[in-house]
């Protein structure tokens, strides 16, 4: 480890790392700075990607993909199961390797990679963001940089430690339990979703197969709704009910930040990318592409700084990320706020709907077009949705 | 105040999320509030996963936020 670099990213999940790698092909000297002893591990994911999300990134390979998935299969709170249409194929993956390969190819580039370095707090000058503080070794490092990329996760402290307004309110914070278990009956080309209170209020809960009868299986439940029943315990009820003869290999909780996107992801110095942004799709709570596009866009706004000595270019991020994925999200989050209103018999009575249609017809379209004629009172959301 | 039951803590970050002072340290290996800024709002109790928090009777010196 050197004491000073153009850029600096902290934390080595798909976001940090695609932000290395495609900074260091900019021509950058980046450095990543990783908690945990080992890139990909904990895993804290359910780990659905869809194939057009990653061949931007990373050829799907045999050896990070667990399953590849076809079918989606809702079911409601009634138990009436909606098969809906989907076109394309997702994968279940093992984030363990996929990391590992995102972190490889950040390498690859010239990015040098660092584990078991924490950082404790971000230094400034003038406003501007010009290192961090690393503990590592046993000793507390400052490290300087022209530019900080905060890849830190959920748990993100570095816009806060440099004033941005990065916390996660309550009702968009998904508090998540999940396990990977063994000797479950899953049909390994099915992702399974569950809906309703019993299972997840304000989530929902996910059984995706990882092949050879194991499956991740869990759920998030929105944080202002798990005061009374924690996430860890609507999964034990779960399992105990539909998988009681499952092994639990692993269990880990996590936090996903399903929020409305944020209006700054960058200021003088630094740019947030990932969960640390909340650049999580706020319906699905997939974070792992959005990261890797945030990541990428990052990553050459950073090159191009560096090159060309002009930190006012920094707002292209901003630009770039709002343009794109940014309004696409910022739409996702009033679509978030429609459905949050659902209770069980809504849910019950529009997937009643959809079960009647002709099979060819059971669209995720028609899904939608279902809730809204089943719900007229939701009519008036929706249209501020499609006319703001 | 809120105390942590360390054992129970997977270490996952949600609490860090939603903690509004910005007062929770989570290292590789460990979990710690700082408890000077800490003004027992109870939203890392309410988030956690895992139940890891326990609220015990208010301190008399906290600021209540609004
Ligand atoms: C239970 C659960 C299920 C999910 N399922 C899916 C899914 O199926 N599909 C999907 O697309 N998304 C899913 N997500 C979301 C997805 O996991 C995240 O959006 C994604 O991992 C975000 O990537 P990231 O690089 O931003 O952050 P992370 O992958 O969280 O990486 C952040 C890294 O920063 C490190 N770090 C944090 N603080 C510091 C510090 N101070 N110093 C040094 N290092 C630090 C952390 O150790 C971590 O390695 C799920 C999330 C959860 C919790
Ligand atoms: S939310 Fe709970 S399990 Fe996660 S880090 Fe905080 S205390 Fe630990
Ligand atoms: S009680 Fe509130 S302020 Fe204190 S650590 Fe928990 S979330 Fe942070």
């Amino acid at each position: 480890m050197k004491d000073s670099y153009d850029v600096v990213v902290v934390g080595g999940g798909p976001a940090g790392t695609t932000a290395a790698r495609f900074a260091a092909m900019g021509g950058a000297d980046v450095l990543v700075l990783e908690k945990d002893r080992e890139i990909g591990v904990p895993v804290r994911c359910g780990e659905a990607v869809d194939h057009e999300g990653i061949i931007e990134f990373i050829q799907p390979d045999k050896k990070f993909v667990a399953a590849e998935i076809r079918n989606f299969k809702l079911v409601a709170p009634d138990g009436t199961v909606v098969k809906p249409l989907i076109e394309g194929v997702g994968y279940v993956l093992d984030r363990r390797v996929f990391d590992y390969e995102l972190a490889r190819l950040a390498a690859d580039e010239g990015a040098e990679i660092v584990t078991k370095a924490y950082v404790d707090s971000v230094t400034r000058n003038n406003g501007r963001v010009d290192g961090v503080t690393v503990q590592y070794k046993g000793d507390r490092i400052r490290l300087k940089s022209k530019i900080v990329i905060g890849a830190d996760g959920v748990e993100s402290r570095v816009g806060r430690w440099a004033g941005m307004n990065t916390t996660v309110s309550m009702h968009d914070m998904e508090s998540a339990a999940q396990v990977t278990a063994a000797n479950v009956n899953v049909e390994d080309d099915t992702c399974l979703f569950y809906f309703g209170e019993k299972y997840a209020p304000g989530g929902y809960l996910w059984v995706f197969p990882k092949g050879n009868r194991t499956a991740n299986i869990g759920l998030a439940v929105a944080a202002d709704q798990s005061r009374k029943k924690h996430a860890l315990k609507f999964l034990e009820e779960f399992m105990e009910k539909k998988f009681p003869d499952a092994s639990v290999l692993s269990k880990l909780a996590g936090g996903v930040p399903c929020a409305e996107t944020l209006e700054e992801v960058s200021m003088p110095g630094l740019m947030l990318v990932g969960d640390a942004a909340h650049q999580v799709n706020p319906v699905s709570g997939g974070g792992i592409i959005s990261g890797m596009i945030a990541g990428k866009m990052a990553g050459k706004v950073a090159a191009d700084v560096v090159k060309k000595n002009d930190m006012s270019l920094l707002r292209d991020y901003d630009q770039e990320w709002q343009k794109s994925l940014g309004a696409r999200h910022h739409r996702y989050y009033k679509i978030k706020k429609v459905i949050y209103k659902f209770r069980d018999n809504d849910l019950n009575s529009i997937a009643a709907a959809m079960s009647k249609l002709p099979e060819s017809e059971q669209t995720l379209g028609a899904l939608f077009k279902q809730a809204v004629i089943k719900h007229p009172t939701l009519i008036v959301d929706v249209m501020k949705l499609f006319f703001s | 105040m809120i105390e942590i039951h360390e054992d129970k803590c997977d270490l996952c970050g949600c609490c860090v999320g939603v903690c509004p002072e910005n007062c929770i340290d989570l290292t590789e290996s460990r979990i710690s509030i700082e408890y000077d800024i800490c003004t027992d709002c109870r939203k890392c109790e309410w988030a956690c996963p895992f139940e890891v928090f326990e609220f015990k009777n208010q301190r008399a010196n906290v600021k209540v936020p609004a």
